[in-house]
């Protein structure tokens, strides 16, 4: 499949927002962070503009932009409109808590738990639109939206680590979080990788033609000479010879050095934990760029079969 | 409406295509994109059509396979286009309600006017049906020329899709497979029709005739071998030259 940008933005900077929106927001209501103008401004702030971000470049994949707002109308069948409505929905309820808690200093519980349940559904509904496509094997695996959720809650708590350091001593449970959610996510994406390497294929070449068991299918005319939206939308194939390389990257950025440095930045603290969360922010941000472009382009689609593959 | 037809359709229209007599000619493939490119699912754009790297919209392609080895191989000629499935995926993925399938004829269609070009249908069509139209942003597909074959004004033996008109290996046929008395049906029945990847439960219309089992180089090979030493003038030849 091919890894559009538009789409990988849409992805990571989203799914870190909404991640961030919902450990802030709960952290807020804890009392694990202040109730200060200050803390509220520099958790929710970034968390709003990263999701609204990812949402404008979500809509650069669209072939008509213009007609983006008709995405809301068939949440009783499609994923896709689930995700744009939960992703509307989740706005009126951050936006409450944000300006209660910056003009009025205080988090207030039902925008917060609202604004947290809104972010965690909108990353649940891009899991389930990839989740639900059977003919691309790879993402039709039920550990598909729990990656997701996983690899958001991650980013978020990151990125709350990172800026509660800006605010002064971090809580410890936040700290904590960070600790946690790294080898939990990544994890995760390690037993979905193995799971998709592992798997049986779900169709084959002869049967794609109506002719199963005849002998082995070679295809010997093409139905056409240059390529076309078909093989460039899904039979890319760029990234595989390399794939076993770009996941153990995708680890060291995304998993060994932001926990490492979280890790020993704690212990320290003070300006140096500043430093140590910032540098593993970038490591993090760089590891979920690898991944998602790897969950593009290692997945497989049906189609490739009509054009040479043997099995999917 | 995105969900599909509930209850669904009483009548299935779609394609029966035989792979025995599929020449692989692409005319099927050529009046498909003349009819629609100023039909229905208008315009069907070309990108660089006059270059070395022409690539374009089309609705209908033919792949060239071979099957088998030996003696048991045979060359497969395999046109492939929407099948219309009773449980069609690109429709219920749809998030704008562009994608739709007719409750009267189990037709799948997409709005033009509604499309936003996600491309999410495509990716969940496991045949490879839709092709997204770049120039104008929105999705393509077989329309199984809706535009022809219910209008009145044309003679009632011209109302079948362009496909089936122009075939002259008469592979192409086209009919209601919901009808177990339709020509099309009993040609399912005669030659024991199959769905493609019926497994994936997408539940296809459309239907593809295997190959009958026929001429093998092998049987009649004996036809091929020397003929036997003659008398006279070329037996004499033959003898000659050291036959």
């Amino acid at each position: 499949m091919h890894p559009a940008p538009s789409i990988l933005l849409f992805t990571t900077l989203s799914g870190a927002g909404y991640g961030l929106l919902a450990v802030w927001s709960l952290a807020g209501l804890a009392g694990i962070v202040p109730a200060t103008p200050m803390a509220g401004a520099l958790g929710l702030g970034p968390a709003l503009v990263l999701v609204t971000a990812g949402l404008l470049a979500s809509t650069f994949h669209l072939g008509r932009p213009e007609r983006a707002w008709r995405a809301v109308g068939q949440w009783r069948t499609s994923w896709l409109s689930r995700e744009g409505l939960a992703a509307l929905a989740t706005y009126p309820p951050a936006l409450l808590l944000a300006g209660l808690w910056v003009l009025g200093g205080r988090a207030a519980a039902p925008p917060a738990l609202l604004a947290a349940v809104g972010a965690a559904t909108t990353v649940a509904c891009t899991g389930q639109i990839y989740a639900t496509l059977k003919p691309i094997p790879r993402w039709h695996q039920p550990l598909t939206t729990p990656v997701y959720l996983a690899l958001a809650l991650a980013a978020g708590a990151q990125l709350a680590l990172l800026l509660a350091a800006l605010l002064g001593p971090v809580p410890a449970p936040l700290g904590g979080l960070v600790l946690l959610t790294l080898p939990l996510a990544w994890g995760l994406k390690l037993l979905w990788w193995r799971a998709g390497d592992g798997a049986d294929p779900i169709a084959s070449a002869d049967a794609a033609i109506g002719l199963p068991g005849r002998g082995p299918v070679r295809l010997v005319e093409p139905p056409h000479t240059a390529s076309n939206y078909l093989l460039d939308e899904m039979g890319y194939r760029v990234a595989r010879r390399h794939a076993a390389k770009l996941r153990r990257l995708a680890l060291l950025f995304g998993l060994a050095l932001p926990w490492g440095l979280a890790a020993v930045g704690l212990a320290l603290g003070g300006a140096l934990l500043v430093v140590a969360a910032l540098v593993g922010t970038l490591g993090l941000a760089l590891g979920l760029a690898i991944e998602r472009w790897l969950f593009f382009a290692e997945a497989r689609h049906t189609v490739t079969l009509w054009y040479g593959e043997p099995a999917v | 409406m995105t969900a599909l037809p509930d209850p669904p359709p009483t009548r299935r229209l779609g394609l029966v295509i035989d792979l025995d007599t599929c020449v692989g000619c692409q005319a099927c493939v050529v009046a498909c994109k003349e009819w629609n490119g100023g039909g229905h699912p208008a315009p069907l754009s070309d990108l660089d059509p006059y270059g070395a790297r022409a690539s374009g919209t089309w609705l209908n392609r033919v792949h060239g396979f071979e099957v088998g080895e030996g003696a048991a191989g045979r060359t497969v000629y395999f046109p492939r286009s929407c099948l219309h499935c009773e449980n069609a995926a690109c429709v219920t993925v749809c998030p704008t309600g562009a994608s739709f399938k007719r409750a009267e004829d189990g037709i799948v269609l997409v709005d033009a006017d509604k499309c936003i070009g996600c491309g999410l249908c495509a990716w969940a069509c496991p045949y490879g049906a839709r092709e997204l139209d770049r120039p104008t942003g929105v999705m393509k597909k077989c329309t199984l020329c809706v535009d022809r074959i219910h209008d009145p004004r044309l003679p009632e033996a011209e109302r079948e899709p362009a496909c089936v008109a122009t075939c002259p290996a008469r592979a192409r046929h086209f009919g209601d497979l919901a009808d177990p008395t339709s020509a099309v049906s009993r040609l399912v029945a005669e030659r024991g029709g199959v769905d493609l990847l019926p497994e994936l439960g997408y539940r296809p219309t459309n239907k593809y005739l295997p190959p009958r089992p026929g001429w093998r180089l092998a049987e009649t090979g004996a036809a091929l071998a020397d003929a036997p030493a003659e008398g006279g003038f070329l037996g004499w030849l033959d003898r000659l030259l050291g036959g």
